[in-house]
């Protein structure tokens, strides 16, 4: 194997969730059974290596948490709101394909981009552009023009908090001066 | 009132929501007109339904070892939902169903289309280079 090894501390956050599911699969949290959980880990870790995910080499706490409960509460809503055009609009829905390019250019912040806006109302995505990092999004209940903006300015506001949570300095940098711009 | 009974009150609310959530689902599949419409039906309200259902069961077994197991259920969930929706609609999208009188815009029909007279373009040269080399 000559391929590049990546630091412990790059590859710690892999480690802890999988010693995390180890202890959550067993129902059983004592220190014996995480040691082997790491044993584990370790030893899953080097022999199906896979490429690192590049992270940002922040993670603000004090913004995740608000995020998150803002997430859940988007959920639900997203849920009614699916429920109620199933409910009442049927066969009738309009909907419209957006683009909305990104500001970051980032794997995982991309990503994590597309798994909250799918999630959350009304949304979709379709196709991934990720040369120009540009999210084409199905929108449901998508009627018209003004929709279609509300919808491309919730993609960015959702890009935006998570920059702030997990983007690189450079990125946080660049959000704040377009913010104050 | 007993702690007891407002665990029950609250975790029969979740279950009932949660259902009342699959329901939806199920009801969106069967009433929306096209693919994609479809899988936003297929996506959200699962995803709370089951986190209903899986935190009443939580609170119905009165543990709190089983917590962390039915976190992971549903991170699992929040990670995999998201991709199988996004692979079927791409999928559907190429093989095009979808009914374009249903949509209001769509702004990746030029692109795909650019994208499709490249590969044909590509496609042509090369052939009349094959044929070329057999003469």
């Amino acid at each position: 194997m000559n391929r590049k090894r990546i630091s412990l501390r790059q590859e710690l956050p892999l480690l802890v969730w999988l010693v995390f599911v180890w202890g959550a699969l067993w129902q059983n949290f004592s220190p014996g059974n995480l040691l082997f959980g790491a044993l584990i880990a370790v030893l899953v870790a080097r022999i199906f290596y896979l490429p690192p995910v590049e992270l940002g080499g922040r993670f603000n706490v004090l913004r995740a948490v608000p995020f998150a409960l803002v997430f859940l509460g988007k959920v639900v809503a997203a849920s009614f709101q699916v429920m109620y055009l199933a409910v009442v609009r049927g066969p009738d829905v309009v909907s419209a394909i957006v683009a909305v390019p990104l500001r970051s250019h980032s794997d995982l912040l991309v990503t994590a981009t597309g798994h909250v806006i799918s999630l959350i109302p009304g949304s979709l995505v379709v196709e991934v552009d990720r040369s120009t990092s540009t999210l084409y999004i199905h929108g449901i209940n998508v009627r018209n023009a003004e929709d279609a903006a509300k919808l491309r300015k919730e993609v960015r506001d959702t890009e935006a908090g998570l920059i702030r949570i997990m983007g690189t300095r450079d990125e946080l940098s660049a959000l704040t001066q377009e913010i104050a711009a | 009132m007993n702690p007891d009974t407002v665990i029950d009150a609250v975790s029969g609310v979740f279950m009932v929501t949660g259902a009342l959530m699959s329901l939806a689902a199920a009801i969106g599949l069967l009433r929306f007109p096209d693919l994609m419409s479809r899988m936003h039906a297929a996506t959200k309200p699962q995803v709370l339904g089951l986190f209903l259902l899986l935190a009443a069961l939580g609170l119905q077994m009165r543990t709190w070892s089983v917590w962390p197991v039915l976190l992971v259920a549903w991170l699992f969930q929040l990670l995999t939902v998201p991709v199988s929706a996004h692979m079927v609609g791409r999928a559907g999208y190429r093989t095009k169903h979808l009914h374009p009188e249903l949509l209001s815009s769509d702004e990746l029909e030029a692109i795909v289309q650019r994208a499709a007279q490249k590969a044909a373009r590509q496609a042509a040269t090369h052939g009349a280079d094959d044929d070329e080399a057999g003469r």
